[in-house]
């Protein structure tokens, strides 16, 4: 069995002839490194990817519900006409706030917690680059998060939509703090999505199993790698943007100031080079997660794994030319629209590449109607219907019509729900026995499924029709003399669309109600129950703290699929035979178990380096004297970081159960 | 900050099979990476193309804004060239002695790296006196943050700017306090080259910000 | 762990091509020099020539910096990549972007 050492005091650093070694005993003063491995203070210091990928996991959920009640509440008050359960200034929030919830707080934490969960695994790791930077992240976001949302109860959440254009976002407009929560909170959370880009760029690029060229990783740690590199060049930008806002908000700079000669297209300009990358940071994760489910549920490899991926990096980089087709209707020129409206057409390009592969990878193969192969299905039928009215947007004349209308609200809760969120879902009955050990129940999921399903089309097929019938986005109530006749009674459409998203709701409850009757009697799962094709199948359920008991040494794309099957000529040529189970496996990592398996030790400093900065935001709002104190409890974490020793004192932990010194038993 | 990944973390990067394991000594190998290359400098690299996308729109912001400034002092007013061509040289001097100081740390010559450490440090600071002063003076001017769109820009533009020389003083006096209590975490020589490649970059957006901001004429 | 064991660890990276200080003061002697020519041109006048020659310096200096002194010049490629991706895809989206506010457009 696996022998996972205490962290040993023993120096142990590379790095030159007179290796200098901080010590625990030599550490300065009360850098002790925690060692619990259980409790909430476990949870609280773990640098263990595959808890922070839990937490990021719950925590997005958690938002998503807020974000879902946010959408209810909007789609109540537009059920009829002229309707008063929100008042128009509670409107605006709610709008606001909907979309910062759902695109900030839950899609894209939740990729991060696929990513940081599975990643490594993937690759055959045992954790990421830099685990406590790791950690910081998650609490970044966590932290971040809520400070946004307790503006709800200080005066008002923001309310220049979540795009916050200016000058109508500044203080003269938008007097409330609710812009400042928003400008701050989300830079604190930028700082998670760029501290975790790097750390998930180095954890790709070095800490490969060997044998696993890049060409031979699976598609979901590809599609998670171009969305890092994404990050890591367009939160930048959205800094930049925050830092000028805050700056004119809470210091008094001019930057929107029309009448001192700003221009409101430069806000623009920088939103929208972070936002359009940002939603192929939203995109991009869900299609991994479908590549890797189609080909299992459909018993066949991925068509075109070279063209997946190719299409995958091309769609990050030609989504750094097509921003501008947000602002069509801004006045940028015949010349800008024209240019941004080809660049926008071509990028319809690489995603019909993989909707292509998609297709193909399924066609001929044994399909299993899995809960997971229905959401990734589903993804591919709602994300083409999504994507088509996206290709009518880069039409710029058309655009024109459509922009500020509700067609365009319908384009992006296709791609993004029935994409993001859809591939989203799929990632939870694929992996969920892995994570838990249990199998969600698949006639829940079913109706789970087939509500979204229902749901979503009943939400967001109307607002094709009464976007192009006219009616604008962002609007508080519409007025009953407007509505047409028949066809076009927009009175029936805005109601068949809240009815819709009633049923999305019941949907997303059953998956609830999956989740807890799984939690509370699931069957237990085995460890391999889709018989798979990568690595992160080649461990326990869940997987034990250092993820393998061995390496694997990679020879092949789908390399766990090759390790069960083998090609055996046979009378009607040649034909796949499984040659060892997933158990057999799993007995063979565990004869031949590294003994000397060193893991990262947890640390306090990243949740107090982390919570040092809602208490700096805070006082930006509020009273210098907090941001002060925050700065001195961020200088201080910051040191302790870099100070403390890497490992935590003998004496630290209680003495171990047997007779052997300095080892316990790796936890499962 | 450096990660200490050799002691933190061990990935055996060739998969042991039973018998020809690890032995406790052995585990301190520099644990070697898919490419070869460090985690930290892959990193560090990394954040430096990331600054470089924060540092182009704040330079951007300024171009675009640096003729409004109705009513108020323009850059024809306010530039002191002989003033700031001697801070632009320091700085640029700075990145000189940064590199004798990762030479000597490569050597291992504690007392030099520190000595140069220091060095760079004090230019640094020096650099970053001359920006107060040069600041103040401005304010004493008529122009202050909150003034026109020129001048909301150009303190933007170059208060990151000097914000990020400051932390790199702190990082390097930090530097020096751990080299001389011999506490450095990891690879002493890494970690002097990595906050060399910041303090460097931190040069290099200088080199633009002193040609575009005061070299052209507005 | 000798020296020799730790350089094959390494992978060479940094071991490209260790210069003598001696070059590298050369090097700052000629930035300092470039920086001298910069200033200068600010004060002659050479009319429609200036700005390309002051831009041209920079980016001198600039990739003298990041090759030399960074060590980009000698070391894995990979860094380039890296770097200069970041800082190609800054000058292409800034520069799309001024554009569209006619920021070119001379005058």
């Amino acid at each position: 069995m696996a022998i996972v050492e205490r962290p040993s005091t023993v120096p142990a650093i590379a790095g030159g002839a007179a290796p200098t070694f901080v010590g625990p005993a030599d550490a300065y003063g009360a850098y002790r490194r925690p060692v619990t491995t259980t409790g909430w203070r476990s949870w609280l210091f773990t640098v263990d990817h595959k808890k922070l990928g839990l937490m990021y996991g719950v925590s997005a959920m958690i938002f998503f519900l807020i974000g879902g009640i946010e959408a209810l509440l909007i789609r109540t008050q537009l059920a009829a006409p002229d309707n008063t359960v929100l008042s128009a200034d509670l409107y605006n929030q709610m709008f606001t706030m909907h979309a910062t919830t759902m695109v900030f707080l839950f899609v894209m934490p939740m990729a991060a917690g696929w990513a940081n969960y599975f990643v490594p695994l993937q690759i055959g790791a045992r954790d990421v680059a830099f685990p406590r930077l790791n950690a910081f992240g998650f609490w970044c976001f966590l932290f971040g998060g809520l400070f946004l949302n307790t503006s709800w109860f200080l005066g008002g959440a923001a309310d220049g939509g979540w795009f916050m254009y200016q000058p109508n976002a500044s203080s003269l407009f938008s007097p409330s703090n609710g812009v400042d929560y928003w400008s701050l909170g989300l830079q604190i959370t930028g700082i998670a999505s760029l501290t975790g880009a790097i750390n998930l760029i180095v954890t790709v690029l070095n800490m490969r199993a060997p044998g696993m060229s890049l060409m031979k990783m699976p598609i979901f740690t590809w599609m998670i790698l171009v969305v890092q590199f994404l990050l890591v060049f367009a939160i930048p930008v959205i800094t930049v943007a925050l830092f000028l806002l805050m700056f004119q908000r809470n210091f008094g700079a001019q930057f929107f100031n029309v009448d001192a000669g700003a221009d409101p297209l430069l806000w623009q300009h920088l939103f929208w080079i972070f936002g359009h990358p940002e939603v192929y940071i939203l995109i991009l994760p869900s299609f991994g997660i479908v590549s890797e489910v189609l080909p299992v549920f459909s018993r066949k490899p991925l068509f075109g794994y070279k063209f997946v991926v190719f299409s995958g990096a091309a769609i990050g980089f030609v989504g750094w030319g097509v921003w501008a087709h947000h602002m069509f209707t801004s006045g940028l020129g015949p010349v800008s629209v024209a240019v941004f409206s080809v660049s926008t057409m071509l990028i319809a390009i690489p995603t019909g590449v993989k909707i292509v592969n998609w297709t193909l990878t399924m066609w001929g193969g044994k399909i299993h109607f899995t809960t997971a192969m229905l959401f990734s299905i589903g993804l591919i039928v709602e994300f083409t219907i999504g994507g088509l009215s996206g290709v009518t947007h880069s039409v710029s004349p058309s655009d024109t019509q459509q922009t500020d209308t509700y067609y365009i609200v319908a384009h992006f809760h296709y791609v993004l729900f029935g994409g993001a969120v859809f591939g989203i879902f799929a990632g939870f009955y694929y992996w969920w026995p892995k994570m838990f050990g249990k199998m969600l129940n698949e006639t829940l999921g079913k109706w789970n499924f087939w509500l979204m399903v229902v749901g979503m089309n009943l939400t967001f097929g109307p607002m094709h029709i009464l976007g192009l019938q006219g009616q604008p986005r962002r609007m508080v109530v519409w007025p009953d003399k407007l509505t047409g006749e028949g066809f076009f009674d927009l009175a029936f459409w805005n109601l068949a669309a809240t009815v819709g998203s009633y049923l999305l709701a019941i949907g997303i409850f059953l998956f609830l109600v999956n989740v807890w009757r799984t939690t509370r009697k699931g069957a237990t799962a085995p460890l391999d129950p889709w018989d798979a094709r990568s690595l992160e199948w080649l461990t326990t359920n869940p997987p034990k703290a250092h993820n393998f008991d061995v390496v694997p040494h990679v020879h092949a794309l789908d390399e766990y699929f090759h390790m069960k099957y083998e090609e055996v000529d046979t009378d009607t040529g040649p034909r796949l035979v499984k040659v060892r189970t997933a158990e057999e496996l799993q007995a063979e990592q565990e004869a031949n178990a590294d003994t000397h398996i060193h893991m990262p030790s947890p640390s306090y400093w990243p949740i107090v380096l982390a919570i040092a900065l809602p208490i700096m935001a805070y006082g930006i709002i509020y009273s210098t004297l907090l941001t002060v104190a925050g700065g001195v409890i961020l200088l201080l974490a910051m040191f302790a970081w870099a100070l403390e020793p890497s490992v935590a004192d003998d004496s630290d932990y209680d003495p171990p159960p047997s007779g052997e010194a300095g080892k316990e038993l790796a936890s499962v | 900050m450096s990660e200490a990944t050799l002691t933190e973390f061990d990935t055996p990067a060739v998969a042991p099979h039973g018998a020809d394991d690890h032995d406790a000594g052995d585990h301190g190998g520099h644990p070697v990476s898919s490419t070869g290359l460090s985690n930290n400098k892959l990193a560090m690299w990394l954040f430096l193309g990331s600054e470089c996308l924060l540092f182009g729109g704040l330079i951007s912001t300024y171009m675009l804004y640096r003729g409004r400034h109705t009513g108020s002092p323009g850059p024809a007013q306010l530039w002191d060239i002989p003033l700031t061509s001697v801070s632009s040289f320091i700085l640029l001097m700075s990145s000189l002695t940064m590199v004798l100081a990762v030479s000597a740390a490569q050597q291992r010559d504690d007392r030099l790296t520190n000595l140069w450490l220091a060095v760079t440090a004090l230019l640094g600071a020096t650099f970053v006196g001359a920006q107060v002063y040069e600041f103040t003076t401005f304010y004493y001017e008529g122009v202050g943050f909150t003034t026109s769109l020129f001048s909301s820009s150009f303190y933007t533009l170059t208060g990151f700017h000097g914000v990020h020389v400051t932390v790199g003083i702190v990082m390097l006096m930090a530097l020096v306090g751990i080299i001389s209590r011999s506490k450095v975490p990891g690879d002493k020589a890494e970690v002097v080259e990595l906050i060399g490649l910041y303090w460097h970059f931190v040069d290099i957006i200088w080199i633009v910000i002193f040609t575009l901001v005061y070299l052209i004429p507005a | 762990m000798t020296t020799t064991e730790h350089d094959e660890h390494i992978g060479h990276e940094e071991h490209g091509a260790h210069k003598p200080n001696s070059f590298y003061i050369k090097v700052a002697v000629a930035l300092a020099i470039v920086t001298a020519v910069e200033v200068g041109l600010y004060y002659l006048d050479l009319g429609k020539l200036f700005m390309p020659t002051l831009l041209i310096l920079m980016v001198v200096k600039f990739v003298t910096v990041v090759s030399l002194f960074m060590h980009l010049r000698f070391d894995h490629k990979m860094f380039s990549w890296l770097f200069y991706s970041g800082l190609f895809l800054a000058l292409f989206v800034y520069l799309a972007a001024l554009t569209t506010f006619q920021f070119f457009d001379g005058g």
